[in-house]
């Protein structure tokens, strides 16, 4: 029971990265029409603003010590952070929550590189074909990765979380069970509980503002709309930030999980995808609901108990392909995905 | 109907080129003077470097590209010398190779096999190089290995640890200065009982490709030899970057030990993980839990941060040994890059002078006058004490490095400390060990 829940709660962690990357693709899929292969690549711009606040809340003053000497016998260099030189305490508090101030740069900063993407480039390309969007946001995503690796170079950089968010938590006793049957990451709950909360944001910003109305408006006829004098066209192109920033946030508040290096976004990128079909291409809540359910399907395949009865059948490891086994049976069986609306891809 | 006019010009650039054409296999394949692939007849002879540069073991495959300029630069006589000057064969002046500037290529590996044949093909075909080397991953380095053989090209492996490398994927034109999964295990089972007892489970997490088979195989029968019980091995894609949903089985498994068959950025991650799932800190069958990796590096250990501290695990050099080779290395790399270098970069940089000095020593860059130069050598000065390359099977045999993860580190290079320096005799082994055998060398090809 305690491996269950283990594995539940490892698939609704991952699941929330898909959750969100898939989130902000049906977003853009559904207002702009586009289908954005560039999302990956946000996801892991978001990862390298948590890295770049890092290292400039590390820029330090080096003094010279001579009582101690470095690896070649030179005296050592010591580095003291400017932030905490000017701020005392509360540098090094800056410094320790680090990834929370990346969340707070990272909302603009996202906002802004989506928006200058979408009217930049993703425009030029509304009326051609989707297979001219999937060329050009491939190739912007992979120019992104190479700049992201002349700038930052190949090497996982690992990121800290908070002194106080770090460890590990006896879960099985807040659910009853035995104590030390459960033990889970901290910061892994943290993740799951932040990206529910900027889930139910976008869906509480879609719903109860009259941005989000109009904007669902748009998602629904956007040329009765245009045509009542709204542009919805800026308002899409907010929308394309916003999904931006959704993807950023995911990649900032992961970078603890797993060391952020250039090639991260592309191993979500293509899963997030297969989520979107899987929920239901346009549709918001499948979306989500297909990143949590695939997070979890692809989490039990990992499992030694579920390998070796595979194995056992003479069948190769399936924790690599299963959830492309799950959406090749979802689109046999249904077509339109898990929440996809009547018709989308059933013709 | 076309008329055929055929006048001194013409007959001229028509022989000219049918002559270009039917010596271009020749140009490709084996030049007249020298009689092997590349031969050089310039003032020039080029090296091609064949590392990764991007995927998991970009990190090595970066290290290892500085250690081959600063070979180069030794080889053509600037800098400092690095360890020319405490190499115990005096053949290297710096004045090339056999008098000839070294020249180099690069090609990105990207840790896959078939494109990394395909640079080190493009490297031969197309600039001319007489020997590949770099690695750093088995897979990568037996199938480059294989093409090297093919083509006549002598092969200087990088960092490869797999069994296989010398074992049943070995050839005639390979050579291996690295340790491989064998040694690794024979030096860290001892050092494992000692602190940890004998009465233990493990649970091995493994890459799932050679190294990873050949490292588990070797650690498993090295540790169950002194009484451990091997309760799993979950092989795990090479591609994986979240290890959790392989990590939390461990927990309820009953082992009480974890091995982490991992190298570069798969090791990083898993182990981050483990520690995040707080294995580190349980009790498991009255005992602590205890993680251990049996390849490790600085590199691997400065991705890992602080996760790596009290944990084992084994190592081919480490740049605070206190031999004057490795001093000279690390002073020499030092001042060129502003940190000490890897064990990546301390093996690539071996096998650049080692091959400089075979062609030295033989007076050809034919492979096989290099490879009968490298066979049976025996030398020292190189940062691991006495060394010596064996003929029966073109792998290195010196002394292996037991390793932990320093508690509390001095400087952010100072994360390794080491337990002990096993000696060469305790990780040797029969050319025909069951872990080795099936390959045969076979022999050299000159490619002519």
């Amino acid at each position: 029971m305690d491996a269950i829940l283990l594995q539940i709660l490892n698939g609704i962690d991952k699941g929330s990265a898909y959750a969100l990357i898939a989130l902000g693709l049906t977003l853009i899929f559904g207002t702009l029409g586009v289908v954005n292969f560039t999302h990956g690549a946000l996801f892991m711009i978001g990862a390298f603003v948590a890295v770049t606040v890092g290292k400039v809340l590390d820029i330090s003053k080096i003094t010279i010590d001579p009582s101690r000497v470095d690896f070649l016998g030179n005296p050592a260099k010591i580095r003291t952070p400017y932030v905490t030189e000017w701020f005392g305490d509360f540098g090094l508090w800056l410094i320790e929550w680090s990834v929370l101030v990346s969340v707070v740069v990272a909302i603009p900063v996202m906002i802004l590189i989506g928006i200058i993407m979408e009217r930049g480039l993703i425009r030029h390309f509304y009326s051609r074909p989707h297979a001219d969007q999937i060329l050009v946001t491939f190739g912007l995503a992979i120019v992104l990765q190479n700049i992201i690796k002349a700038i930052f170079g190949a090497n996982p950089i690992p990121q800290s979380a908070p002194d106080l968010l770090q460890g590990s938590v006896d879960f099985g006793v807040w659910v009853g069970m035995a104590e030390n049957a459960v033990v889970y990451p901290l910061w892994r709950l943290v993740y799951f509980v932040f990206s529910m909360v900027l889930i139910g944001g976008v869906f509480a910003f879609l719903r109860f503002t009259t941005f989000g109305m109009v904007v669902r408006a748009g998602m629904a006829d956007r040329e009765t709309v245009g045509l009542l004098g709204i542009n919805i066209d800026r308002r899409f192109t907010i929308m394309f930030g916003v999904a931006a920033a959704v993807a950023g946030l995911a990649g900032v508040m992961y970078t603890p999980i797993s060391p952020p290096n250039y090639p991260m976004g592309m191993d979500f990128l293509v899963l997030s995808f297969v989520v979107v079909v899987v929920g239901g291409m346009g549709s918001l809540p499948g979306a989500v609901l297909a990143g949590f359910l695939l997070g979890i399907i692809e989490s039990f395949a990992s499992m030694p108990l579920i390998k070796d009865s595979i194995a056992a059948i003479g069948l190769p490891s399936i924790d690599q392909i299963i959830i492309y086994l799950v959406a090749v049976i979802v689109l046999l069986v249904r077509p339109r995905g898990l929440m996809g609306k009547a018709g989308m891809m059933e013709e | 109907m076309s008329k055929l006019i055929l006048n001194r010009r013409g007959l001229l650039k028509t022989g000219a080129a049918v002559g270009a054409g039917m010596a271009m296999p020749t140009i490709l394949t084996a030049a007249s003077d020298g009689g092997y692939t590349n031969a050089p007849t310039g003032s020039t002879v080029t090296l091609g470097f064949n590392v990764p540069q991007s995927g998991p073991y970009a990190d090595e495959g970066a290290d290892e590209l500085r250690a081959y300029l600063l070979a180069v630069k030794h080889l053509n006589g600037e800098g400092d010398g690095g360890m020319m000057n405490t190499f115990s064969s005096k053949e290297l002046k710096g004045n090339g190779i056999l008098g000839r500037k070294v020249e180099y290529v690069t090609g990105d590996t990207q840790t896959k096999s078939d494109a990394a044949r395909a640079s080190a093909q493009s490297m031969i075909q197309k600039d001319g190089a007489v020997m590949i080397t770099g690695g750093s991953s088995s897979g990568v380095a037996i199938a480059v290995q294989g093409l090297c053989q093919e083509a006549g090209i002598i092969f200087m492996a990088g960092l490869t640890h797999s069994n296989d490398t010398t074992g049943k994927d070995k050839k005639a034109n390979g050579f291996r200065h690295f340790f491989n999964g064998y040694m690794s295990a024979a030096a860290l089972a001892p050092v494992l009982a000692d602190r940890y007892g004998t009465d233990r489970k493990a649970y091995h997490l493994t890459a799932d490709y050679t190294w990873g088979w050949t490292q588990q195989a070797s650690m498993a029968a090295a540790t169950e030899a002194k009484g451990w019980e091997t309760v799993a091995n979950v092989l795990t894609p090479l591609t994986t970057t979240d290890f959790s949903s392989y990590i939390a089985p461990v927990i309820n498994s009953g082992a009480d030990v974890l091995v982490l068959n991992h190298y570069g950025g798969n090791m990083i991650n898993s182990l981050t993980s483990a520690v995040q799932f707080g294995l580190k800190d349980k009790m498991v069958n009255n005992k602590n839990f205890e993680i251990i990796v049996p390849l490790y590096s600085r590199l691997m250990a400065k991705g890992a941060g602080e996760n790596v501290k009290g944990i084992f695990g084994s190592t081919n050099w480490h740049w605070s040994l206190q031999d004057e080779g490795s001093k000279a290395f690390v002073q020499s790399f030092g001042q060129e890059y502003g940190f000490p270098p890897s064990q990546a970069a301390h093996t690539v940089y071996c096998q650049t002078l080692l091959y400089a000095d075979a062609c030295e020593r033989a007076g050809t860059h034919n492979p096989c006058g290099v490879g009968e130069a490298l066979e049976g050598f025996k030398f020292s000065g190189l940062g691991n004490g006495d060394v010596e390359y064996r003929a029966e099977d073109h792998q290195c045999f010196k002394d292996v490095l037991v390793v932990k993860g320093k508690e509390n580190p001095t400087s952010e290079f100072d994360l390794l400390e080491v337990v002990e320096v096993t000696p060469r005799a305790q990780v040797e082994y029969d050319p025909e060990n069951e872990f080795f055998a099936g390959g045969s060398l076979g022999t050299c090809n000159p490619g002519a």
